[in-house]
């Protein structure tokens, strides 16, 4: 089952010059956003990001920016609320409950 | 506490040769022993988290044996959750292997990456600690795919000289995994959110609102009980029991069935069609009563969705705030004018 979001509204970006092709952010994309297309690195599910930031922090040349956080109406309530960062409490379950 | 029950798990004792050279190296190493097989005590805890009895459970962070392991034996990573631990555990059932636990707060792998607890600088400072380097003679650590939010693969490599490989998301595929010389399919590297995973969230989700369930039926009860004293209470509390069910149980049961991508709008959906499916069932002609109904009841079950994007495993950052922008405001309408109606209507008998 493809679970899709919102389109068009994450904030994953992809400088395909800066791109090595050692192919670590298809390894670790839970979602197959990238796939290497003719030895090139193409955003084949961009719609299907969530934001979780893995690609970007295991780049080893800064070739993937995304402004990364955790996807729960909760916690951005209670940081609104509370006029800090939105992080969940949670701990429950290994589904991603972040 | 939970380490003392599971060291006191008869360890699989094949106690011969490869471990004693091991042993000297590692005699200021506080090194455990824990088993693949689960117990009883196990389970039971995994029970009381998925039904929100307890919240966190956790291990020790440092270092395990599983099996019995040698200076060759593979390293896995894991966070200091217990039902994280114990998943891990369980998939390596007939290896020897080395399991090092991050220490994550008691928070599952993937949440505490996303926090940043399961991260580059703890993972380098647990390898710095439990002296990896002196328990086993290659460079390898497999830390599990959903960790990768924490962890900066380059960077352990270029502070501890170990090599991250990035097993695969679900433990259960590992074997599976190290067989295939490390290499993942694509099935494995991705997350899935099938109705059981769903199903399993839903103890939680209703934990959460039963308090303000609770509250709500009681404000409703007084005010009819200070107001009018008629029979519409009950169809209001049954209706209110409708509109939390659909939130909590439905929402997250038929959640890919929905049109719409928007978590609140599917839970708007489902409300309104139970709650339409009430008011002709019983007859409910009073206007005020059956307009109030059908502006705060989905409305409510449209905010406990929404809350479910959080306990899903695919809403981004971006989304939910567009998503909450779009709708938070109609929502809070709903529920104000609806919460108007429904008092006069009580309050009143009409």
């Amino acid at each position: 089952m493809n679970n899709l979001y919102l389109k068009n509204i994450v904030t994953l970006k992809l400088d395909k010059e800066a791109c090595v092709k050692c192919g670590m952010c298809i390894n670790v994309c839970p979602h197959e956003v990238f796939e290497l297309k003719n030895s090139k690195l193409e955003m084949i599910n961009r719609d299907r990001c969530m934001e979780c930031g893995a690609c970007q922090i295991n780049c080893p040349v800064g070739a993937i920016s995304v402004k990364a956080g955790v996807g729960c109406a909760y916690a951005m309530i209670k940081g609104a609320l509370t006029g800090t960062e939105p992080s969940c409490g949670c701990g429950d379950g290994d589904s991603g409950c972040c | 506490m939970i380490t003392n029950k599971l060291t006191n798990l008869k360890p699989k004792c094949s106690c011969s040769g490869p471990s004693s050279t091991l042993l000297n190296t590692s005699m200021s190493i506080n090194i455990q022993q824990t088993t693949a097989e689960l117990g009883i005590v196990d389970h039971f805890t995994h029970l009381r988290l998925r039904l929100g009895i307890s919240r966190y459970s956790k291990v020790d962070p440092g270092i395990y044996k599983v099996g019995n392991p040698d200076q060759d034996s593979l390293v896995f990573i894991s966070a200091n959750y217990v039902m994280s631990f114990n998943k891990l555990r369980n998939a390596l059932k007939g290896m020897n292997a080395w399991i090092m636990v991050l220490d994550t707060k008691g928070i599952n792998v993937w949440c505490a990456a996303g926090k940043g607890t399961f991260g580059t600088n703890e993972l380098i400072k647990r390898i710095t600690d439990v002296k990896l380097s002196e328990i086993v003679k290659h460079k390898i650590i497999i830390v599990p795919q959903l960790g990768a939010p924490g962890v900066s693969a380059h960077e352990v490599g270029k502070a501890t000289n170990f090599k991250v490989i990035y097993g695969p998301v679900r433990a259960e595929d590992l074997k599976t995994f190290v067989n295939n010389g490390f290499k993942a399919t694509k099935e494995m590297r991705q997350v899935n959110f099938n109705l059981t995973d769903r199903i399993v969230l839903i103890p939680v989700e209703i934990k959460m609102i039963l308090k303000y369930a609770i509250a709500a039926s009681l404000l409703f009860y007084f005010i009819n009980h200070f107001g009018s004293n008629s029979n519409f209470i009950n169809d209001v509390l049954i209706m209110l029991l409708l509109a939390i069910v659909s939130g909590t149980i439905l929402s997250p049961i038929l959640l890919p069935f929905v049109p719409f991508r928007a978590f609140s709008l599917k839970g708007f959906l489902i409300s309104l069609i139970a709650i339409l499916a009430y008011i002709a069932y019983a007859g409910l002609t009073s206007p005020y009563l059956v307009a109030g109904s059908i502006l705060l009841f989905p409305a409510l079950s449209a905010f406990i969705s929404l809350n479910f994007t959080g306990a899903s495993t695919y809403t981004s950052v971006s989304g939910v705030r567009k998503e909450m922008r779009r709708y938070i405001p109609f929502i809070i309408g709903f529920l104000t004018v609806g919460f108007i109606l429904i008092t006069i209507s009580l309050v009143r008998g009409i």
